[in-house]
């Protein structure tokens, strides 16, 4: 990937996350329209039939194919799959948005679903990866609290969870 | 003439969607984020605006990456609920205003919004979710809607500031629209929540508290917030907040809090809900519905 060219991807800065921009959109246009295909119903019959086979339809690269099959949905973002369609490919195994979301945060189903009846994943420690947005900008009135760590965000590629 | 009346702002979790069509709205999880909307659909009941003007984002239903409008107007006379991987969600087609559609459409592009105009559309989750929160499960939406989609799937989204003027723009138009009709805008999305990567689940209550005051009392200040911000204080997805300026530049300046309700979680999300009216009175006609008021 091109190098952030200059303030307008301060973004990737925020840690845990892969903004869906234009780079990634031409970079993941093979597995998202893969993605769209699994919204007909012999399109999803024919996928689970035969995944690899299936798969050869579309403009993918070796990574991106190896990717979906493992259901590594980490490493789908980071190669330009967005979450409104690789969640397709979840819905089409069975799974929510929220199992999907336990599964890349490396969690299991039942620690992610008590951290969201606590509250969620707090803001705080998980502003920036370079340190330099430890507070929250003016226009929130939020005060940062005691810096408790929400480390998961570092793990990047956890899929040990798929089926 | 027309007039915009109040604005609506809802969350649209699917989640929230799934749990009406599975019929769990009663279980205690969900009771929680249902009963807070209880006075919304008592205060809309009250209102019974003639149209609804819904802002929202398709989830790669209608449109994929093929093409990625960033304001699309639906001018068509109905939207079939589209079929997310599910199949469609059990929900009425929602039924259009094409006149007052193309109205506005002619209007904002004249205003110098180049609208993308949409004669065939399906609408997902985050069009028919708020329309269940308002007016539940009846077996026909109560009055025509007019969908606004707004790109908030690929970075970037337009800008706040650019959804507040979209809103004024709608305003515009909808005063030189000739009918009597009382409308309601609603700018759904959001509030804080990361259904993407490592860092899904984060929440921040303080940001969407905070969301909510300045969208009452400054929105042009709020309008004018970065969208770094949203997605670095408010999550990935947070940035769905900014289909709400657009709502809220549809209002006056001065507007009344009539409701708010604020909840974690549903599911991945927060949920929020708040309802502001245009204090002013209408020039004529002021369909005297003033009990609402009550019901909060």
């Amino acid at each position: 990937m091109a190098q952030a060219k200059s303030k307008e991807n301060e973004y990737e800065d925020i840690p845990g996350t892969f903004v869906f921009n234009a780079e990634r959109s031409r970079q993941g246009y093979g597995i998202n329209m893969f993605c769209m295909s699994l919204m007909k119903d012999e399109n999803r019959k024919a996928f689970k039939a035969n995944e690899a086979e299936y798969l050869k339809k579309f403009p993918l690269t070796p990574e991106q194919t190896d990717a979906v099959l493992k259901r590594d949905y980490n490493r789908m973002l980071e190669l330009g799959g967005n979450i409104y369609f690789t969640a397709k490919l979840g819905a089409t195994d069975g799974h929510s948005f929220r199992h999907l979301a336990a599964v890349m945060t490396g969690s299991t189903q039942e620690d992610y679903a008590a951290m969201m009846l606590k509250g969620g994943r707090s803001v705080e420690g998980n502003r920036s990866r370079s340190g330099k947005y430890d507070k929250p900008a003016k226009q929130t009135s939020a005060k940062p609290k005691a810096k408790t760590a929400a480390k998961s965000a570092k793990k990047s590629k956890s899929s040990k969870k798929r089926k | 003439m027309a007039k915009i009346i109040a604005g609506f702002a809802s969350s649209h979790v699917p989640a929230i969607g799934a749990a009406i069509d599975n019929k769990q709205t009663h279980d205690p999880y969900w009771q929680r984020v249902f009963s807070g909307f209880e006075k919304a659909k008592k205060w809309i009941a009250d209102v019974r605006p003639d149209v609804v003007i819904a802002v929202y984002n398709d989830h790669a239903s209608a449109f994929s990456v093929e093409l990625i409008p960033t304001f699309a107007i639906g001018c068509a006379a109905e939207f079939p609920p589209a079929d997310e991987g599910w199949g469609p969600r059990p929900v009425p087609v929602v039924k259009g205003h094409p006149e007052l559609a193309s109205h506005i459409a002619t209007s904002a592009i004249l205003d110098g919004f180049d609208l993308t105009i949409a004669n065939k559309m399906e609408v997902d989750h985050g069009l028919t979710v708020p329309l269940n929160l308002a007016f539940g499960s009846p077996d026909e939406w109560p009055c025509p809607v007019i969908p606004i989609a707004v790109n908030v799937v690929q970075y970037p989204p337009p800008t706040g500031r650019r959804c507040f003027d979209l809103g004024r723009a709608i305003r515009k138009a909808v005063a030189s629209y000739p009918d009597d009709l009382r409308i309601v805008v609603f700018g759904t999305g959001g509030m804080s929540h990361q259904i993407s990567g490592p860092r899904a689940g984060l929440i921040n209550s303080k940001f969407d508290k905070a969301f909510l005051d300045g969208l009452t009392k400054d929105p042009k200040k709020l309008a004018a917030m970065p969208h770094l911000e949203y997605m670095r204080e408010a999550g990935a997805e947070g940035i769905e907040l900014v289909m709400w300026h657009v709502m809220r530049g549809a209002l006056d300046d001065k507007v009344k809090e009539v409701y708010r309700f604020y909840t974690v979680p549903a599911s991945n999300t927060a949920v929020g809900n708040i309802i502001l009216e245009n204090v002013a009175k209408p020039a004529k006609k002021a369909p005297k519905k003033k009990a609402l008021r009550k019901a909060a």
